[in-house]
């Protein structure tokens, strides 16, 4: 076989209109499939039914909750389904602002949900702060490690701690404000070694591979690999708030509202608590 | 295990192996007869493969998304694409696009110059040489374009999750399904999928090397 690159640029001017030719039938048959798929089976999922569907836009950490919560309200309401879609806040703020059709979201903090309320893309009087996360140092299940507060990191005892990048990652970001409250935070970062994210650094200490790390409650109640043996002390950081609220484009915004009102009760703040949030007094 | 996300990526893929087919051709009969125009072109649609897959999916989502013209109009012929399996349908193809059009070019490309030549000068329309000739001698290589396409739709993941969401049982795809069990440190359920995700990619490609090897040693 012999490779020749030439032979197109030969007859150049000649095939330059065949091509086109040639390829234009292909088109028709790919805008044809194209009206089959989209037209054609695009109504199935929607249509026959008469309960009304729900889409909530939830962050991932929110994800093994969710799909409880949805259960226990599906069955507490036959007339709604609930229909989760998870991802990272800030996709799907943008996905928000693209104007997807969502109807609740639960973002994972403050910034999106604010960001949203400004340009008037969510229901201000449904926005609401729901839940709260903890500041956590966590240590191996299997360390004998005699740690128990923050402050203690500075001394021998703890050779390596796993963080998250200060920059990039929230729980970094934390990480740093308890340190830098404490007065600890140049001698804390002579030892740190920082993770792209909140669950390398988990994995870290699962592993054992860093002697403690600072993570969320939540990501510590995922596992059975870590301990917990300390909260960030109160007020040295600002407070971890996963705020809720109804999408302004809903169309389903009385049952969205509801559903909002849903989570606020006790017994789903119970549910959240099990999982390693606190939940926020409505009062606020 | 829940194994919706298989069903959905198989289908996903499938379908859109089926566009990427049919364009990925066209584009890459269009480039090769192009002139001047032809690197400009070639980077145009080489773009989705070097582009990170979340800002292909956000340009999905600003083209699909109901803000843009297109979007409206599809909202009222009641073609759904944010948030369904057709829209996971177009990420998919759009980032296994470039791969199908480069794949098959190549393959294009090698075929030698003499048979097309021997084809016009006995009159035979451009049409039939393309479905005739080069189409069928450059056989295995589109099968391999084929196949790499497909293998690169069933591992998406950025552009799905920004246009399709990540709904489970409905557009929570393969990949997407890994992120999520990540996310919620479900590190069991995301290995599992991981082995899936793998298990078919080998599959895939070791397919695609028996059809090559083969018909290569047949001396096309």
């Amino acid at each position: 076989m012999v490779n020749l690159f030439l032979w197109n640029e030969r007859n150049i001017r000649k095939r330059r209109s065949i091509g086109k030719a040639g390829s234009g039938r292909v088109l028709r048959i790919v805008v044809l499939a194209v009206v089959l798929v989209f037209c054609g089976c695009g109504r199935t999922g929607g249509g026959s039914q008469e309960a009304v569907e729900l889409t909530v836009l939830a962050a991932a950490s929110l994800t093994d909750v969710c799909d409880e919560i949805g259960e226990r309200y599906e069955a507490e309401h036959e007339n709604v389904r609930l229909q989760f879609s998870f991802g990272s806040s800030g996709a799907l703020q943008t996905q928000i602002e693209e104007g997807v059709p969502a109807d609740v979201f639960l973002s994972a903090a403050m910034k999106q949900m604010e960001a949203l309320d400004e340009k008037g893309l969510m229901d201000s009087d449904s926005v609401a702060e729901l839940l709260e996360n903890r500041i956590v140092l966590v240590v191996p299940a299997d360390s004998d490690m005699d740690l128990s507060s923050f402050e203690e990191i500075v001394t021998d005892k703890v050779r390596i701690i796993g963080l998250g990048e200060p920059e990039s990652v929230p729980v970094g970001q934390y990480a740093e404000e308890v340190f830098t409250s404490l007065g600890q935070w140049d001698a804390v970062k002579a030892k740190a070694n920082y993770g792209s994210d909140v669950r390398t650094v988990l994995s870290w200490v699962e592993t054992g591979n860093v002697d403690c790390g600072v993570v969320y409650a939540t990501d510590a109640y995922s596992t059975e690999g870590v301990r917990i043996v300390a909260e960030a002390p109160v007020g040295s950081c600002q407070r971890v708030v996963y705020p809720v609220g109804v999408v302004k484009e809903s169309i389903h915004a009385k049952e969205a509202a509801a559903f909002v009102e849903y989570l606020q009760t006790e017994e789903i703040l119970a549910l959240f608590e099990s999982y390693g949030f606190t939940g926020v007094n409505s009062e606020r | 295990m829940d194994y919706t996300p298989l069903w959905i990526s198989v289908k996903v893929a499938a379908t859109a192996t089926v566009f990427t087919f049919f364009l990925g051709l066209a584009a890459a009969r269009l480039v090769l007869s192009l002139g001047r125009w032809k690197g400009a072109v070639d980077g145009l649609f080489s773009l989705p493969m070097v582009l990170p897959p979340t800002v292909v999916g956000f340009f999905l989502l600003l083209l699909f998304g109901r803000n843009s013209a297109l979007g409206k109009l599809l909202e009222r012929c009641g073609a759904a694409v944010i948030f369904t399996w057709q829209g996971a349908v177009i990420a998919a193809a759009a980032v296994a696009f470039p791969i199908m059009y480069r794949t098959a070019r190549g393959a294009f490309e090698q075929v030698d110059a003499d048979l097309i030549h021997a084809a016009r000068t006995l009159g035979m329309s451009e049409i039939r040489i393309f479905f005739r000739i080069l189409l069928p001698v450059a056989r295995p290589g589109v099968m391999a374009a084929v196949i790499l396409a497909f293998a690169r739709a069933l591992g998406e993941f950025g552009a799905t999750i920004m246009i399709a969401g990540n709904i489970p049982g409905r557009t929570q795809t393969m990949s997407v399904a890994v992120y999520t069990a990540m996310q919620s440190g479900d590190r069991e359920l995301a290995f599992r999928w991981v082995a899936v995700i793998m298990l078919i990619s080998f599959v895939s490609m070791f397919f695609m090397n028996y059809i090559v090897e083969r018909k290569g040693r047949g001396g096309v």
